[in-house]
């Protein structure tokens, strides 16, 4: 397949008041590939997705898209107000907002939708208020609202963030099948074992890129020292890298593979 | 022959002009505020329309003493200072609750001292803070009409972009939404609709007009379109219930507007809170 680049950072830096999120950051998207962002919170992780959408400007360096490039993003969850009085189908329909003059839903709109749906196992709750999904569910709508707007490049903030474990597999599995599909999707993420390790390409940042490359090339206790600021160590398990910190490893001792928060989250 | 319920003579204050037009006046702006009121309540931006009416008073008064007209002087004042506090609330550095509490204060502060010192203030302060039906002129019942039809026609053609933009504003600016825009706009609205209503309904209350009846929808629904329709027929029937009741009972009519819509919600929090907890009382008898 012939792969063109979606976004092209180069030498990006952004800030926000005076101190730098982001430092000379080079980073490419290109179509169909499956990208995680890892680091601690306060890496610019968040930040530098933020560049790519275009929702922060640059103080140096340059973001590129490629003409009219059509993003899909889906944010945390936990930033998503449930209590907010509207149904998946008024969700989903948000998108189509910049072009419609008539508020009214359409037929053709309301085919599409469900179709959507239906793609993610969300049949039948098209007119559901959002409060009365499950976690996963709830994940998903909003990923169908960015799918709805027919992306090319699917970027997603923290996606198994605040959400339960059997979310967690949900979402990785779904966003496995749109890559597999064809879909380019960028994410960020603090999950390493739950979530990073599964991904093609790791892009590991404190606040400049320590590494960018395949899981198994990013996750050893070099780079994640670098990226993390303290002692790791990745076992192998099953062919997978699993990412223990220093206080797993020596002091309490493995407990699950099922990355608890502070492993994941390392300086905390 | 006088239509009478319980002994009052129901049409009696619709012999005056001034009833007349007040009722209008009050309906209509009760449909208003309870449609643009969703928007306040929901994007949780209640003390912003409390904060626009202290500083169209002050707008109001200094028209009043430069001699300037009341809806060109307040509302390039009210629309400018809406602006303001859109900008201001968008900045999240300091408590943009605190920074407008400052600018709106200030400029009421502004407005009473202008009337003391130029006004026959005792009399012009009242009827700006309390509202006056008295005052109403076929002017205000226009100035009222045109706004309302402007509003609707926004709310209508610009709906989508209005929910996208005040549900999730993040991302409605990816997806190619002008949120800054959208924001202005019902700044605009806002300043506008507080600007034809605060002569009836005054400065103090006219918050609580744009709060009540989008509070009442919320409750008796969980959908956006349709609490656009309730909250304008809530806010209209308590224009028009208050106004009548007003007369009869003697009492100000702002006053007595916002008591019908606070009478309603605490019935409607009664009823709706008591279905709530019956409906889980019964799931334990499942």
């Amino acid at each position: 397949m012939n792969r063109e680049a979606l976004v092209t950072c180069a030498h990006l830096s952004c800030a926000y008041d005076s101190s730098l999120a982001v430092r000379d950051v080079d980073l490419t998207v290109s179509s169909g590939e499956f990208v995680g962002i890892v680091g601690p919170s306060g890496s610019g992780k968040t930040t530098l997705l933020k560049a790519v959408l275009g929702t922060v400007d640059a103080v140096h360096g340059s973001v590129e898209r490629k003409k009219g490039l059509r993003l899909g993003y889906v944010p945390q969850v936990e930033s998503v107000d449930w209590n907010f009085p509207v149904t998946v189908i008024e969700v989903i329909a948000m998108t189509r907002s910049s072009n419609r003059l008539w508020p009214r839903i359409t037929k053709a709109e309301r085919v599409e939708a469900e179709e959507v749906l239906d793609r993610l196992g969300l049949g039948g709750l098209a007119d559901r208020h959002i409060r009365e999904l499950s976690g996963g569910q709830q994940q998903r709508v909003f990923v169908a609202r960015a799918l709805f707007h027919k992306p090319e490049l699917l970027v997603l903030d923290e996606p198994t963030s605040g959400v339960d474990v059997r979310t967690r597999h949900e979402v990785l599995h779904l966003l496995g099948e749109l890559h597999s599909q064809g879909m380019s999707i960028l994410l960020t993420t603090h999950d390493l074992n739950g979530l990073a390790a599964h991904l093609p390409r790791l892009v590991c940042l404190n606040k400049s890129v320590i590494a960018d490359g395949s899981a198994s090339e990013v996750l050893n206790s070099a780079v994640l020292e670098m990226t993390y600021g303290a002692p790791m160590e990745v076992l192998h398990h099953g062919g997978m890298p699993v990412v223990l910190d220093h206080l797993t490893s020596h002091g309490i001792g493995v407990q699950s593979f099922d990355a608890p928060q502070h492993v994941a989250d390392g300086v905390n | 022959m006088h239509h009478q319920l319980f002994g009052i003579a129901l049409w009696e204050p619709y012999h005056f002009q001034f009833f007349r037009n007040g009722i209008v006046v009050a309906t209509i702006a009760g449909a208003l505020c309870g449609l643009l009121g969703v928007f306040v309540v929901l994007r949780g931006m209640s003390y912003i329309g409390h904060g626009l009416s202290h500083a169209v008073f002050g707008g109001a008064a200094a028209s009043a003493v430069v001699g300037v007209n009341y809806f060109a002087g307040a509302g390039v004042w009210g629309v400018w200072s809406g602006l303001l506090i859109g900008r201001v609330a968008r900045r999240r550095i300091i408590g943009a609750d605190a920074a407008i509490g400052v600018v709106t204060t200030a400029s009421f502060a502004v407005g009473l001292a202008l009337l003391n010192r130029y006004g026959q203030a005792k009399k012009s302060i009242e009827a700006v803070l309390f509202g006056s039906v008295l005052g109403v002129k076929t002017a205000d019942i226009l100035a009222v009409s045109v706004v309302t039809i402007l509003v609707v026609a926004v709310v209508v053609f610009t709906y989508r972009r209005l929910l996208f933009a005040t549900f999730d504003p993040d991302v409605a600016q990816v997806s190619g939404v002008r949120v800054s825009w959208v924001e202005a706009l019902l700044m605009i609205m806002l300043s506008l609709t507080i600007l034809v209503t605060m002569r009836v309904i005054g400065t103090l209350l006219i918050s609580a007009l744009l709060v009540i009846p989008a509070s009442i929808s919320r409750m008796l629904t969980n959908s956006f379109a349709r609490m656009l329709w309730y909250a304008p027929a809530i806010g209209a029937f308590c224009g028009f219930v208050g106004m009548n009741a007003s007369y009869h009972l003697n009492t100000s009519a702002s006053a007595t507007i916002i008591l019908v819509g606070a009478v309603i919600f605490i019935g409607v929090y009664a009823v709706t809170g008591f279905r709530g907890r019956s409906r889980i009382a019964s799931l334990h008898h499942v």
